[in-house]
């Protein structure tokens, strides 16, 4: 899982009120290069909770990625590899996601999360 | 050939080790995944500008469908029920990141962050009620809810769906329509049994020019002869035979009930968040005997 996704991805559970962000616990991390791709980067830029992705890619071990950040950055190719390598080419590969109200794990295996919810939390 | 798959057992027992070898192994089922995939990305109808979007894909399986989005130069989410379809698409090298997940459960995704939904022969198994907990209505009603938050204003959701009947395809549709969608049925192929295809286009937002539901493949051929070989798996047999839940038994009921009775039963329905027609003077009245 990508942070992508982990910028997505809430916690679903009934009476959750605010289950965004997933508290990152860390097994393992792994890094696939992906090639850059501005117009991507660009697109996503507005939807991204980028506090929250600063957070993230810290706690996955990479601390490269400006505090703030604010549109006009996304001319600065340096800025750009940044966002690249923080929201795409960090995985979590094994670990768990946590939700932040209730505690609750969800277990992170081979890169995919399981976002199952039992019968009581639906 | 077995009945309908969503009878025979829930997706992730229905989808095990061995029916997702299959995702991997026959070329027939990757063609069509491919094929469906690539029609419902034309349907998703994303604007023409080069920018790569995100997209979700539901029932996203062993990534055949992702492989579409991917080529197309999306980035794509996919979740799925089945344990061992995540695991071909681990295989496959997705380049998508997995979920595992029921979307009968609801999708625990931010608000407005995606471009575009598509899924491609998943829909129909939420009409299922596979435990004793599953309230398929409950079900449609947490997936469509989710979906509809997850989605950028604007953007769309193409399903490509078996539904077992009319009945079945109008209460996915009216979940759709309730969660805030707009949209309706596209059938590619109508006239044909075995290249019938049907997607249903969804935008969100209020009707537009938009959302105007887009033209069907094939539609004015004659009924063709049906000679491509290469068409569907599984899903497409048409017997029906339930798996162990029978359908209940019409009660042939003598005593007429009465207007009350209906106006009462109406109210229920209502309550329960049903689409009921109005109550007007013609609501339980006493058909002609020419009927
Ligand atoms: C016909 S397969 C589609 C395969 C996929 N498009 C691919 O490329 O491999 C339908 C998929 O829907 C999934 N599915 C069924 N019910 C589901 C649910 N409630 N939540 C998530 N996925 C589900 C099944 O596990 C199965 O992988």
């Amino acid at each position: 899982m990508r942070l992508l996704t982990h910028n997505m991805l809430a916690s679903n559970i009934k009476g959750v009120a605010n289950g965004f962000p997933l508290k990152i616990e860390v097994g393992q991390v792994v890094e696939k290069h992906v090639d850059l791709n501005p117009e991507f980067l660009k697109n996503m830029f507005a939807k991204l909770d980028y506090k929250v992705l600063v957070e993230a890619s810290k706690t996955m071990g990479y601390a490269d990625l400006p505090e703030q950040a604010e549109p006009s950055m996304l001319e600065s190719e340096d800025f750009l590899r940044k966002l690249n390598h923080a929201l795409l080419e960090l995985h979590l590969e094994e670990g768990a996601l946590v939700c932040p109200e209730t505690g609750r794990k969800f277990p992170v295996n081979k890169g995919i999360p399981n976002m199952l919810l039992h019968e009581d939390e639906v | 050939m077995a009945s309908r798959p969503e009878l025979q057992a829930p997706p992730e027992v229905f989808y095990n080790d061995d029916e997702a070898r299959k995702y991997t192994s026959s070329s027939r089922i990757i063609e069509i995944q491919a094929q469906l995939s690539e029609r419902a990305l034309e349907l998703l109808a994303l604007p023409n500008d080069g920018v790569p979007k995100l997209l979700l894909d539901i029932g996203c399986g062993s990534g055949l469908s992702g492989e579409t989005l991917t080529e197309n130069g999306h980035q794509w989410i996919g979740l799925d029920i089945s344990p061992s379809m995540l695991d071909v698409a681990l295989e496959r090298d997705s380049e998508g990141d997995l979920i595992l997940g029921d979307m009968g459960q609801g999708l625990g995704i931010r608000p407005g962050v995606i471009d575009g939904a598509i899924s491609i022969s998943a829909v129909q198994w939420l009409c299922n009620a596979d435990k004793s907990c599953h309230e398929p209505r409950k079900r449609l009603k947490a997936f469509f809810d989710s979906l509809y938050r997850s989605l950028a204003r604007g953007a769309r959701a193409v399903f490509q769906v078996y539904p077992e009947n009319l009945a079945q395809r109008e209460l996915i549709l009216g979940y759709a329509m309730r969660a805030g969608f707009a949209g309706g049925v596209v059938v590619d192929f109508p006239h044909s049994t075995k290249r019938r295809k049907e997607y249903l286009v969804l935008t969100c937002g209020p009707p537009s020019l938009s959302s105007a539901t887009p033209k069907a493949k094939g539609e004015d051929e004659e009924s063709c002869s049906d000679d491509e070989s290469s068409d569907d798996e599984g899903n497409q047999t048409v017997s029906i035979s339930d798996r162990h839940r029978p359908r209940k038994k019409q009660k042939l009921n003598k005593k007429v009930k009465g207007r009350e009775w209906v106006l009462k039963k109406k109210e229920q329905m209502r309550r329960k968040g049903n689409v009921v027609p109005q109550d007007t003077k013609y609501t339980a009245r006493k058909r002609k005997a020419r009927f």
